[in-house]
């Protein structure tokens, strides 16, 4: 973020941030059972759009991706192109127990156990499932992150790229993605 | 000190445009959120958006004609823009309006869409291509009523100019809402397709062509289609204001006619389903056609 000679923000970062997280665009991958509490949260119950939280239907035009559970291996190579695709900058919320340890898939053979591994994550929700409510509060506590410049993960994952492909694999064995100039 | 004036008019022009559009875009997001029994967004909230999609660090385009797509629906909007006349009196907000400039009105107001449509044919998602070919058959659809209810003004009233039909309509009575109302039937249907409100947001339909034809648009792009989204809303609703509700005096009572126009699609929007591409042009060549040739004979048998 832009400094002045004050050390301070200035007036135009100020505003910048004040959009970027007072409007968020999702992207909700629905990999796993999660995806069932992302309609409450979106509709009348919850009305996640009165904080500026929408839907989006394509990564192009979304800043924020909610990865809604488990992700197979499979699912994971899906999601990393998708993730690629976004613009910057773009936040990753985890949602749900197994996008942190692996969750009640801990030890299964086509699954991931910790996103962060292979993609940078901004907000993790736990629960099995998190409720709209929990839901909710993660998204205000990444507003939170973008308000403090503390949501960088879109960052990390540009400087730390080798390490994530590394990672990423590691695990896909028949790899034959385009590389990306985002 | 003239010129400025008249370049600080366009600017104003382009301004309040701006500024009333996405007003009006948020009011319609709250509406349909009381509607669905929700608070809904802020009545900002539409410029956080445009805001947030500008201050976007990147933005990836296929090729030049993506690049040039969004730049000429900004271009078509603020061209339209201009050449309408805002208010009725005063020399602020007329900006270029001339003799003929419905008729340069009628070529002007799809200039955008086909820049669009050439621009999201470049990114080479297939959902673009469908919302395209879907968005300009549905062209095809409503300009025929526009254009039926447009001919029936123009003979009527003998003119070309937007001022003199203004002009002509200088009470209540005079007002060509109620002189030809099967004009104003035929032009408000036909408006309903320029919209992209329910029934007719088939081109765009986001659950089924994630958001069709700016499916491959992001960041600044999409911020530049949004932008110029609210000064074309403005634009379009001035148009009708001037056409059939006899223009506006001062600024307040544009807001309050443009408001009122504005509700008819939104509210018929929040309680309909979405109209399939065939139904809505044989809807459109059906119904709003039949009053736009019955407005013309209405004309003749005024005369």
């Amino acid at each position: 973020m832009e400094m002045n000679d004050k050390d301070t923000l200035t007036i135009v970062e100020h505003i910048k941030n004040f959009a970027r997280r007072h409007s968020l665009f999702v992207l909700a991958y629905g990999t796993g059972c999660g995806a069932i509490e992302v309609p409450p949260t979106m509709t009348s119950r919850y009305d996640a759009e009165r904080f500026g939280i929408v839907g989006r239907a394509t990564p192009r035009q979304a800043d924020v991706l909610l990865i809604t559970g488990y992700l197979s291996v499979k699912t994971l190579k899906r999601v990393i192109r998708t993730y690629e695709q976004m613009q910057n900058p773009k936040y990753v919320i985890g949602f749900g127990s197994c996008t942190i340890n692996g969750g009640m898939y801990w030890d299964s053979y086509n699954t991931i156990k910790v996103l962060d591994q292979y993609m940078p994550v901004d907000v993790y929700i736990n629960g099995c499932m998190p409720r709209p409510e929990s839901v909710i509060s993660g998204f205000i506590k990444l507003q939170q992150l973008i308000k403090a410049g503390k949501a960088d993960g879109w960052k990390k994952y540009q400087e730390n790229l080798d390490w994530y492909r590394t990672n990423q694999k590691k695990v896909i064995k028949n790899w034959n993605m385009p590389d990306y100039n985002w | 000190m003239e010129t400025l004036k008249t370049i600080s008019g366009y600017f104003a022009t382009i301004g309040v445009a701006f500024t009333v559009g996405f007003l009006f875009m948020g009011f319609s997001r709250i509406l349909t959120a009381r509607v669905q029994n929700r608070v809904g967004p802020p009545i900002y909230q539409n410029l956080l958006d445009i805001i947030k999609l500008w201050s976007k660090e990147s933005a990836i385009n296929h090729g030049l004609m993506q690049h040039l797509g969004p730049a000429f629906a900004v271009t078509a909007s603020v061209t339209t823009l201009l050449f309408i006349p805002v208010l009725r009196i005063g020399n602020w907000f007329q900006n270029f309006s001339f003799e003929g400039d419905l008729i340069f009105l009628l070529y002007i107001m799809v200039f955008g869409q086909l820049g669009m449509a050439l621009g999201a044919g470049q990114t080479g998602n297939p959902n673009s291509a469908i919302g395209v070919s879907r968005g300009l058959s549905q062209v095809v659809g409503y300009e025929i009523p526009f254009v039926l209810a447009l001919t029936a003004l123009m003979v009527y009233h003998e003119t070309t100019s937007l001022h003199e039909i203004m002009a002509a309509q200088d009470s209540i009575g005079a007002w060509n809402i109620f002189v030809n109302p099967f004009a104003f039937v035929a032009a408000i249907i036909a408006f309903l397709g320029m919209t992209h409100y329910t029934p007719f947001d088939v081109p765009f339909a986001p659950a089924e062509l994630a958001s069709g034809p700016p499916s491959e648009f992001g960041g600044k792009y999409l911020g530049m289609m949004m932008t110029s989204g609210s000064i074309f809303a403005f634009a379009k609703l001035t148009l009708f204001v001037n056409l059939f509700l006899g223009g506006a005096s001062n600024l307040l009572e544009l807001l309050a006619k443009t408001l009122a126009l504005y509700l008819i699609p939104v509210i018929i929007g929040i309680v309909t389903p979405r109209y399939r591409t065939e139904q809505a042009i044989v809807f459109f060549w059906k119904w709003p056609t039949a009053f736009g040739i019955l407005s013309i004979l209405w004309v003749v048998w005024m005369r």
